[in-house]
């Protein structure tokens, strides 16, 4: 989409710590400048995505709802690039430091939801060799399409930026998987020769895939360890529209200022892909697809399972947005006892029993809470998606797993004393 | 659309459409072609009994919803219409209705409602009242009254299952064929002496997928394994596995009873354990105990193992490395 008259980028998009500001009020910027400097190993640079004149370094409306400072830009619209912004000329011929330090300095980030800063995922451990690197084109949603548009789009790019990433992580193999719901994406990929061997692997459609634990399973058949990394078993993951992002950082100097990303749901009039500049407010967004339908009150940025409701249009695009839906909310159904059907049990990814889970939170039974693994679960959904009993699970397991890990964090402190 | 007000909510924010009441009227209809089978068999006897059950169950469902300060909604879940129609399914055609009244209030209020109502209770309430009534009055419920379509008048008659263990039934050569057996043609409780009917329900829970394969086939397979044994040494002595799975109360309890999923484990390896366990007690209680029949003892007894079982058989977590507690 064409880029707004205005600009918010907050600078912490992710969890972690926030960026530094490098500008002031009132200085120009070109675009791809970078306005915010790492501060430390879970951080990433924040570039612009317009040029023209900074308004303000202040708080702004936020997307996952913390009161971070962000950099509100007045769009000169013409989009004068950065001068120093200059790509490598033989990019394979790099160094896998150097790669590391070229992604660093872009500020890219994992592109599928979480926004995990991707410098870090190419630099693994000294005694965690990795043997594999998986593309993850299973789109982390339902209804989201963003990934299977880049898919589609830009094939050649993504298997060159998965050329990159194995090289920069010393790795033999490079998968890339796909959902057979994508048959032309795989056909894409198919008919485009990379500069790479990857090997391009069909797999059966289903949700959440595309979260790394099931993904890594599903290809390999090898376990993360509970509370481990993909390092541990020698995998890295990396999503499509990554690689995409670490392709163009690369060989065109381009950081990370805009993404691919879904808007769609029964709220939207015209639903649509668009690639989008971070800072976007999500009215500018809904506006170009002919604006939300009068009964809508609900928005959520990211995709319908696990996504985070929004209280006004006015957050901005972050790099971790996915999507934007939006629909007429329904109202809460009535809750039941659970009638242990075991639906949850059978759903979720992570073996898991949600519903015991949910009761010994509901009774405060924390410790036990824990031996049953409620800090394994991702928060998928599943499990509240299929519960017939209209339980809110991943609302009390969320509610304790924030309570075990305080605990954890409480008695951390009192041992150090 | 400035002025909108926008909901907050924890995600999901897709729900699948089921829910409990679906559940319980897809048990209620899965129950239907026995229930007809059994009007068939034994005529207004079967009407009587099972209108007693539903007006007993409802009547005392509501009054401990009122008592509990619940909403009375719930009535209409389908749940206390399930223990009725189970509950009637599960007695002799012949008792009387005084009886019936009785075995559904115990059924309600022990069987259910003082655990806390629907999801609560550890034992299958129908047949906490059918235990009851057992005891209470065993002559009672154990006095037959044959299928209207055999026309015999006669004051006693005698279950397939009792026939075998009192009657030396196949020494005599007066063992119920299988065909009888599976269309129902023979005496028994309301519900169970149809197999195909029963057959027919059970198909429906399983393509819904209702409830867990593993509860059916766990107890068939393991009390076919049983009588198995005993039938391939001794074939003058013991009836065919083919023969216990058909007859008595087998199919009811493992189809509709053994798979309430209040009363039955949740994680798959508990579920096998639960199901296995009420294959072989069944079997032992045939074989060697003092009962003819033993469906509704060995539910009930695998019921007390269910939060136990569920406790000791966790899945081993994705990328777990112990061996599961």
């Amino acid at each position: 989409m064409p880029p707004p008259e205005k600009v918010s980028i907050p600078l912490l998009q992710h969890f972690g710590s926030p960026a530094k500001p490098l500008v002031k009020k009132g200085e120009d910027v070109y675009l791809g400048q970078k306005i915010g400097e790492s501060t430390g190993l879970f951080s990433a640079a924040v570039h612009s995505s317009v040029s023209g004149k900074i308004l303000s370094v202040d708080g702004a409306h936020h997307p996952l709802g913390k009161p971070v400072t962000a950099v509100t830009i007045a769009n000169d619209g013409e989009d004068r690039p950065a001068p120093d912004l200059l790509g490598a000329e033989h990019p394979f011929s790099l160094k896998p430091e150097e790669i590391c330090q070229i992604v660093q300095e872009a500020g890219i980030v994992g592109l599928g939801g979480a926004a995990f800063p991707t410098a870090v995922k190419l630099r693994p451990p000294k005694d965690k060799p990795i043997d594999t690197v998986i593309i993850n084109g299973c789109e982390c949603e339902p209804v989201l399409t963003a990934d299977y548009r880049i898919m589609l789009e830009f094939s050649e790019d993504i298997l060159n930026g998965a050329e990159l990433v194995r090289k920069a992580t010393g790795a033999e193999r490079t998968i890339i998987g796909i959902e057979d719901n994508k048959k032309d994406a795989y056909k894409a990929f198919h008919e485009v020769k990379g500069n790479g061997h990857a090997e391009i692997v069909l797999l059966q459609t289903k949700y959440p895939q595309g979260a790394e634990k099931n993904l890594i399973y599903a290809l390999l058949r090898r376990e993360v360890p509970r509370g481990g990394l993909p390092f541990d078993v020698g995998v890295v993951v990396q999503n499509v529209g990554t690689a995409k992002a670490i392709w163009d950082a690369v060989s065109a100097g381009k950081p990370l200022y805009e993404r691919a990303l879904t808007v769609a749901g029964d709220g939207v009039r015209d639903p649509k892909n668009l690639m989008v500049r971070v800072g976007t407010p999500f009215q500018a967004v809904l506006d170009l697809c002919g604006g939300i339908k009068d009964n809508t009150n609900l928005l959520i940025m990211g995709g319908p399972m696990m996504g985070l409701s929004q209280w006004s249009p006015e957050v901005p695009v972050i790099k971790g947005t996915s999507g934007i839906l939006a629909w007429p909310a329904a109202t809460p159904p009535m809750e039941h006892n659970c009638i242990r059907c075991s639906r949850c049990v059978q759903h979720c990814p992570m073996r898991l029993i949600p519903t015991q889970l949910m009761k010994y939170v509901k009774y405060e039974f924390l410790s036990e809470a824990e031996d049953w693994g409620i800090l394994d679960c991702v928060e998928c959904g599943c499990c509240q998606y299929i519960c017939p009993a209209r339980i809110p699970l991943v609302h009390w397991i969320r509610l304790g797993k924030n309570q075990v890990t305080g605990l954890k964090r409480k008695k951390r402190v009192e041992d150090a004393q | 659309m400035l002025n909108n007000e926008y909901v907050i909510q924890s995600s999901p924010h897709l729900k699948d459409k089921d829910s409990v009441r679906k559940i319980m009227y897809t048990v209620i209809i899965a129950l239907l072609p026995a229930v007809f089978a059994s009007v068939y068999f034994f005529r207004l006897r079967a009407v009587a009994l099972y209108l007693t059950c539903l007006v007993a169950c409802l009547a005392t469902e509501a009054l401990f919803l009122w008592i509990r300060k619940k909403p009375i909604q719930s009535l209409w879940d389908g749940s206390a219409a399930i223990t009725a129609l189970l509950l009637a399914m599960t007695l002799p055609p012949g008792l009387s209705l005084d009886l019936a009244v009785i075995g559904s209030v115990v059924a309600i209020s022990i069987g259910k409602q003082v655990f806390g109502g629907l999801g609560h209770n550890i034992f299958n309430p129908a047949l906490v009242g059918r235990a009851f009534l057992q005891t209470a009055f065993a002559e009672a419920m154990t006095t037959w009254v044959p299928p209207v379509t055999l026309h015999i008048d006669t004051g006693t008659f005698a279950t397939p299952l009792g026939n075998l263990k009192f009657q030396e039934a196949i020494a005599q050569g007066t063992l119920t064929s299988l065909k009888d057996l599976f269309w129902g043609n023979v005496g028994g409780c309301l519900g169970e002496t149809s197999a195909i009917a029963l057959f027919l329900g059970v198909l429906i829970l399983l393509a819904k997928k209702t409830i867990d394969w593993r509860i059916p086939t766990g107890i068939i397979l393991s009390l076919s394994i049983f009588t198995g044994i005993f039938w391939l040494i001794k074939p003058n002595q013991y009836a065919s596995p083919a023969f216990h799975v058909l007859a008595g109360g087998l199919l009811i309890g493992a189809f509709f009873m053994a798979t309430d999923m209040v009363t039955s484990p949740i994680t798959p390896k508990g579920t096998w354990i639960f199901a296995l366990g009420i294959g072989i007690i069944v079997g032992l209680i045939r074989l060697f105990g003092g009962f003819a029949e033993g469906v509704m003892y060995a539910i009930l007894f695998m019921n007390t193992f269910v939060p136990l079982l569920n406790r000791y058989s966790r899945p081993r977590i994705l990328g777990e490395r112990r061996a599961p507690s």
